[in-house]
């Protein structure tokens, strides 16, 4: 405790921004990544290993295309294999970054400033990647189309009392609402970068972007409506998604999926997961762009917090998930534990047990989380062990259900290591790009940070 | 810097350096009986747009009813196809089991309300707009960096070259300059 203060600790005392910023400084060194310190080695190196990774889901898509579902190591009765688990996992990996940017918002959380323009950015590419699952997943993914209504020859109509039917249109939703958060919040940075072009070219093409854009009152007033609105709208959108990503599942009726437990544990972890990826994105990030004075400790330690937060629900979850197992007195929900504890698939259960609930109490101690390297780690294991999560649920529920004599075991072939992997190439190829070409930073957002210290320190 | 001519004056710019001056000459033009004008900032300042006279958006309005019609349209859509259109027995549900309706109700309603908010905005904030006289004056290029500019068009009713220079320079600015229509 500060005895000058009392009620403020060590971390809230903090910063959010490193004294001595203007409105110049914070606009300068931001675009200046993206306008003058051209392309670095390190940049051309991690591009490199994204392309590569992105060239090989290009080669598992083809050959994917060309043979079909077969070449992955799904089965009856495990249909839903890798594909399903990746999505899961991206898709969760995308609700941080709509958290930070609309529920924070709401919340008039200042320290989001600096981290919402690349959580957001994150949002959209998980969500690509997501998105990419169930389109591979179908055996002929030329016919998506047929997932939406449109008035066709046959006259038929999706069978909108399927959790798959909501699933396209909460999936579609949110990724054009992600898209247009972005870019809405995108516009007056993109009005700075034109500005501050430093060849004809990039004047053409970020005034194109910025439409325009030359700070008039009145469109700030309108601006920032927009933005609040949007924040309102995305937050329980956000919600919405995962809760009906869980109804994939819980809707069925294979034990371990049919729970009431699953929409608020699926929204938990898919929180839980996004703030481990952006804690991983930033701690890179800041290092390698000298962006200690925006990103501060005191944000790595409020997402470390807000992880570990989340982590707890998730371990909530699966200890409810196991009482009930045996509370209910269900035989079925009872067998699936334990084979989900001491079955064929137990190395992935403890594992993510370690992972997930284990690993991350290390974040109770302060030195872990103000400790980038300790922090960094703990972060990866939160995503291993979320991904093992969605394995887990998805493999062991389908493996071995009521009947034994339809019990069957499930092997990924390569081709679903090539794909998953792929996507991770997917995913850093966009980043890169965002990171070179658009500000990783809400650049009017810190103007404004600035702003509000200023007449924090006047009055 | 040479004097424009009267039909191609767009207006005088005041240049100032906190955005507090600016919200000041703003206020102040206003109680000056200047109506057409306007001000620019690298970020939103509170008050700035019911100092220049514009006090409230229609836009809250104009999402209510995108959300009111994605809500009704993506309701009845679904209703339409699983009751009239294909009426097929699930479960042994009946065809109008509405409860399975929602979450698509739900979605179509947020999206519809986004993509107002979004379209919303940008049209009648008059964008995308290919050509201001406002980026005439070199100096505006840093109202997107840490300058803030009032802008008087000739078009005001009171305007006047000299008076409005000379009321303009009052505010104390950092400059004031003419604007190239």
């Amino acid at each position: 405790m500060d005895p000058a203060e009392p009620g403020k600790n060590a971390a809230i005392a903090e910063p959010v921004l490193a004294p001595g910023h203007s409105f110049g400084s914070v606009t300068d060194k931001i675009s200046a990544i993206v306008l003058t310190r051209g392309t670095g080695k390190k940049w051309m190196g991690g591009f490199a290993v994204a392309i590569a990774l992105l060239l090989m889901l290009n080669f598992a898509i083809t050959v994917l295309f060309a043979r079909g579902v077969g070449i992955w190591g799904i089965n009856i009765p495990v249909g839903w294999g890798f594909a399903i688990v990746n999505f899961v996992w991206w898709i969760g990996i995308g609700h941080a970054g709509t958290l930070i940017s609309a529920f924070l918002l709401l919340m008039r959380q200042q320290w989001r400033s600096s981290v919402n323009r690349f959580a957001e950015a994150m949002t959209i590419f998980a969500v690509a990647c997501a998105g990419m699952f169930p389109l591979l997943h179908m055996g002929r993914p030329w016919l998506f189309y047929w997932m939406f209504p449109y008035p066709d020859t046959m006259t038929l109509w999706p069978q909108f009392r399927s959790p798959l039917v909501w699933d396209v249109f909460a999936v579609s939703t949110y990724a054009t609402v992600s898209v247009l958060f972005w870019f809405v919040g995108l516009i007056p940075d993109l009005a700075t970068l034109r500005d501050r072009a430093t060849t004809k070219v990039k004047q053409v093409v970020y005034g194109i972007l910025s439409m325009g854009w030359r700070g008039s009152a009145k469109h700030w007033k309108r601006y920032e409506t927009a933005s609040l609105l949007l924040a309102g709208l995305a937050t329980p959108l956000v919600v919405s998604v995962h809760t009906v990503v869980s109804f994939d599942f819980t809707v069925a009726i294979e034990p371990g999926w049919h729970s009431t437990i699953f929409p608020p544990y699926f929204v938990a972890g898919a929180i839980y997961s996004g703030f481990a990826m952006v804690l991983c994105l930033a701690i890179p990030l800041r290092k390698y762009y000298g962006l200690e004075d925006f990103v501060t400790l005191r944000h790595l330690d409020t997402m470390a917090k807000i992880m570990l937060a989340t982590g707890l629900i998730v371990a909530y979850s699966y200890l409810m998930e196991t009482f009930m197992a045996f509370y209910s007195g269900n035989p079925f929900d009872r067998f699936m534990i334990m084979n989900r504890m001491f079955g064929p698939y137990a190395l992935a259960y403890w594992i993510l047990i370690a992972a997930n609930l284990v690993i991350p109490q290390l974040l109770w101690f302060s030195k872990v989380r103000r400790n980038m390297l300790s922090l960094f780690l703990v972060s990866l294991s939160v995503q291993t062990g979320m991904w093992l999560e969605r394995f887990v649920i998805i493999i062991t529920s389908l493996q071995r259900d009521f009947v034994p004599s339809s019990w069957g075991m499930y092997y990924p072939t390569r081709w679903d290591w090539m794909t998953f992997l792929g996507s991770i190439g997917l995913f850093f190829t966009l980043f890169y790009l965002f990171i070179r070409f658009l500000p990783m930073i809400s650049i009017h957002e810190m103007r404004e940070l600035v702003h509000k210290k200023e007449e924090e320190q006047a009055a | 810097m040479a004097s424009i001519a009267r039909n191609q004056l767009y207006g005088l710019m005041a240049e100032f350096g906190t955005p507090d001056d600016l919200l000041k000459a703003a206020q102040a033009a206003r109680e000056e009986g200047y109506r057409k004008f306007d001000a620019y900032s690298p970020f939103g300042i509170e008050g700035l747009a019911e100092a220049v006279g514009f006090p409230k958006t229609r836009l809250p309005v104009l999402v209510f009813i995108g959300g009111l019609i994605g809500c009704s349209g993506g309701f009845f859509m679904q209703w339409w196809a699983n009751v009239v259109g294909y009426p097929l027995t699930i479960g042994g549900k009946p065809y109008d089991s509405w409860p399975s309706f929602i979450p698509i109700t739900f979605e179509l309603t947020i999206l519809c309300a986004a993509l107002t908010t979004v379209i919303g905005m940008i049209t009648l904030n008059g964008l995308p707009l290919p050509y201001h006289p406002a980026f005439n004056v070199q100096r505006f290029a840093l109202a997107s960096r840490d300058r803030f500019f009032l802008l008087i068009e000739a078009a005001d009713a009171k305007f006047d070259l000299s008076e409005t220079r000379d009321f303009l320079e009052s505010l104390r600015p950092e400059e004031v300059s003419e604007v190239e229509a």
